[in-house]
């Protein structure tokens, strides 16, 4: 793996800015927003992102591997990384993103990942949008994301019952590890509960596609929901 | 009496004291704290009594009865006949639930079952009292079913359906198969442990073969007429060990089979064969402490839906492969889930905790070959009558390899995660 300075970085970003966007090879950043679709269930990114399941990704570009300040839920493989360090670069978000659990065997981004290299250079460069560097920061940049179901307020604004929540839970630890070990299954415990609300509507309206969780959530009612959110929020 | 949390503890701390001092006196009388026994440890009772302790913080005094130190799960113990898996990979030691739930654990036999006086009797000669007692014994086997084996002839023809050195029996037997060989495998009739199971140990037998013995055949003498996942494994063995695996049913004899030991024989509707190894996967019937509880319908303990109580003592839960309980199949997934609905019944009966309706589901992985994993999965909820199957999902034949190997994946963490559930 490579570790690129600072220097690096200012090359490559005059390579992928200069050439026309789209052209093979290099990145769109339009096609690129299409592409963080498979992203934006657990990603922000733009003028008011902030952290979900995973960290929000402005500034992205030059950040220190698992370095974002207030963001808990960094593997300790990719802290590690950060520190031995790895600052992300368009090689090193690419190496990442094609295959994340190659790169950093315990990440807790629970993505296959993408083989298509135009995709990467698109959705690359669709971040790059959103990170300082000279002059090409959007002022006003899309970020409200559609969530993945549309869900009534009157859902999202729930109150969870922690205690009944603890007692559901007892369903989803049977494979879901408390102490956050994510192999082969993802670690649920604090996520910030709308995104977990979001989840499991995704899954009980089968907008996601796995059959256990569109099983489980199924028969879950709002109120269920929103109780296992709030209890799994609570959980370091 | 009623007593807070902190009495709770200041009397649990009695009570420790009292055990250290004489360990043999498990309690004097039903008075105290109220007293659930639960017998065997496995996927059933090892969670039922970590949920128990865990949720009653003390208020509930819970004695955990399992012969074994070490326990290995079957599930994933085909894992190790392929190869995927060390043996020590299976094995749980119950030294969390002692010490981090304060949990009993008593390495002993249950012999018996006194409902009127409520005490279980142990094999080492002790008694204990119980307000309420879990029963969770796993299987054991129908006698005669399988004519020419009994246990005695478990050497010989493993069954390998209890983990541990069964298995190491089994895989050791295989290893020593000669060259071109014949392992044959007589599969037991419904209801039994691990519906998926035999056809995954065949699939991992295979597995192993391919490697070691490539010319070696599998024969599979089966009553049944189709089985867990069928199209999967057949697909499955058609296209990763073509020509290695044929399967006779009860079309062919497959329900008409004995086997002699000595000689290594079967003998399918009169034709008799030599075999290599010979895994007799007998019939099955409730580990042998329900019968001794008198709680058995036929070779199975009915339970209400509800709360998994025996439908015989209002006392007795029965967990597990034991239970006649509806549609859920005899898993350790299952045995999990309703050790769950159990337990919060037995903290609402001695507690004032509250009771939520039940819910339980499953899920089977099975691994065919490497990076091949597909899964068989139902959730279901309890009615008057029985467990009923509401939604129920099966992977598909023809499945993409990323798609199986993410299956395989799976498997893998639900065994991390369902290993820290049982044992803490």
């Amino acid at each position: 793996m490579t570790r690129p300075g600072p220097v690096v970085f200012a090359a490559f970003y005059l390579a992928l800015v200069a050439p026309a966007a789209g052209q093979s090879g290099f990145g769109d950043a339009e096609a690129g927003a299409k592409v963080f679709r498979k992203c934006f269930s657990c990603h922000m990114v733009g003028p008011d992102a902030f952290n979900r399941v995973g960290p929000h990704l402005n500034g992205i570009f030059g950040r220190r591997a698992g370095s974002l300040e207030g963001f808990k839920r960094y593997s300790d493989g990719l802290k590690r990384m950060g520190a031995d360090g790895l600052f992300w670069d368009f090689d090193a978000l690419g190496a990442y993103i094609e295959n994340p659990k190659a790169f950093a065997s315990d990440t807790r981004m629970n993505f296959d990942g993408l083989d298509d290299p135009q995709e990467r250079a698109d959705v690359l460069a669709y971040l790059r949008q959103f990170s300082a560097s000279p002059a090409n920061i959007p002022e006003a940049a899309p970020t409200a994301m559609p969530r993945e179901v549309e869900l009534s307020e009157d859902i999202l604004a729930l109150q969870g019952d922690k205690d009944y929540g603890e007692y559901l839970s007892s369903e989803c630890t049977t494979c879901h590890q408390l102490d956050g070990d994510d192999q082969g299954i993802p670690a649920i415990i604090g996520w910030p509960s709308e995104d977990f609300v979001v989840a499991m509507h995704a899954y009980k309206e089968k907008v996601r596609p796995h059959p256990v969780m569109q099983m489980m959530a199924g028969r879950l009612s709002n109120e269920e929901i929103a109780a296992l959110a709030a209890y799994f929020e609570g959980l370091e | 009496m009623k007593l807070n949390r902190r009495h709770f503890m200041a009397a649990s701390a009695g009570v420790a004291a009292t055990t250290l001092a004489a360990p043999h006196v498990y309690a004097a009388s039903h008075g105290g704290k109220p007293k659930v026994v639960v017998i065997g440890g496995g996927a059933g009772g090892a969670t039922a009594a970590r949920y128990i302790a865990k949720d009653a913080d003390g208020a509930i005094d819970v004695t955990l009865v399992e012969p074994t130190r070490t326990y290995y799960t079957c599930f994933f113990s085909n894992l190790y006949i392929g190869g995927f898996r060390t043996i020590e990979s299976l094995a749980h030691s119950y030294g969390t639930l002692a010490s981090e739930y304060g949990i009993n654990v008593i390495h002993d036999y249950a012999v018996g079952v006194d409902r009127d006086a409520k005490t279980v009797t142990l094999a080492g000669g002790d008694t204990l009292p119980y307000d309420r007692l879990i029963l969770s014994p796993g299987i054991d086997f129908v006698d005669g079913s399988v004519p020419g084996w009994d246990v005695t002839k478990q050497n010989a023809m493993p069954h390998a359906y209890k983990a541990g050195s069964q298995t190491e029996l089994l895989k050791a037997q295989i290893e020593a198969m000669p060259e071109g060989g014949l392992f044959a495998m007589v599969a037991p009739p419904n209801p039994y442990r691990c519906p998926p199971g035999p056809y995954e140990r065949v699939s991992m037998v295979a597995h192993l073969l391919r490697d070691i013995n490539p010319t070696a055949k599998i024969l599979i003498i089966d009553p049944k007429e189709k089985f867990s996942k069928q199209g999967l494994f057949e697909e499955g063995w058609n296209n990763n060990y073509p020509g290695m695996v044929e399967r006779i049913g009860p079309d062919f004899g497959g329900n008409n089979v004995s086997v002699n030991a000595d000689e290594m024989t079967v003998d399918i509707d009169g034709s008799v064969e030599k075999v290599d190894v010979c895994n007799v996967i007998p019939a099955m019937k409730a580990g042998i402490i329900c019968e001794a509880a008198g709680i058995n319908d036929g070779n199975w303990a009915p339970v209400s839906p509800h709360t998994m109580q025996s439908r015989a003592d209002e006392n007795i839960y029965v967990l597990g492969d034991a239970s006649a309980q509806g549609d859920m199949p005899k898993s350790g997934f299952s045995a999990n889930s309703q050790a769950k609905v159990a337990a919060m019944s037995v903290r609402a009966a001695l507690t004032d905790s509250k009771m939520f309706p039940a819910k339980y589901s499953n899920t089977c992985w099975s691994l065919i070959d490497t990076d091949n994993g597909v899964k068989v999965g139902a959730s279901y909820e309890a009615t008057d009558e029985k467990i009923a199957s509401v939604e129920s999902f099966i992977s598909q034949p023809g499945e993409d390899a990323a798609l199986r190997k993410q299956t395989y994946e799976e498997s893998i963490g639900w065994y991390e995660g369902i290993s820290a559930d049982i044992f803490g």
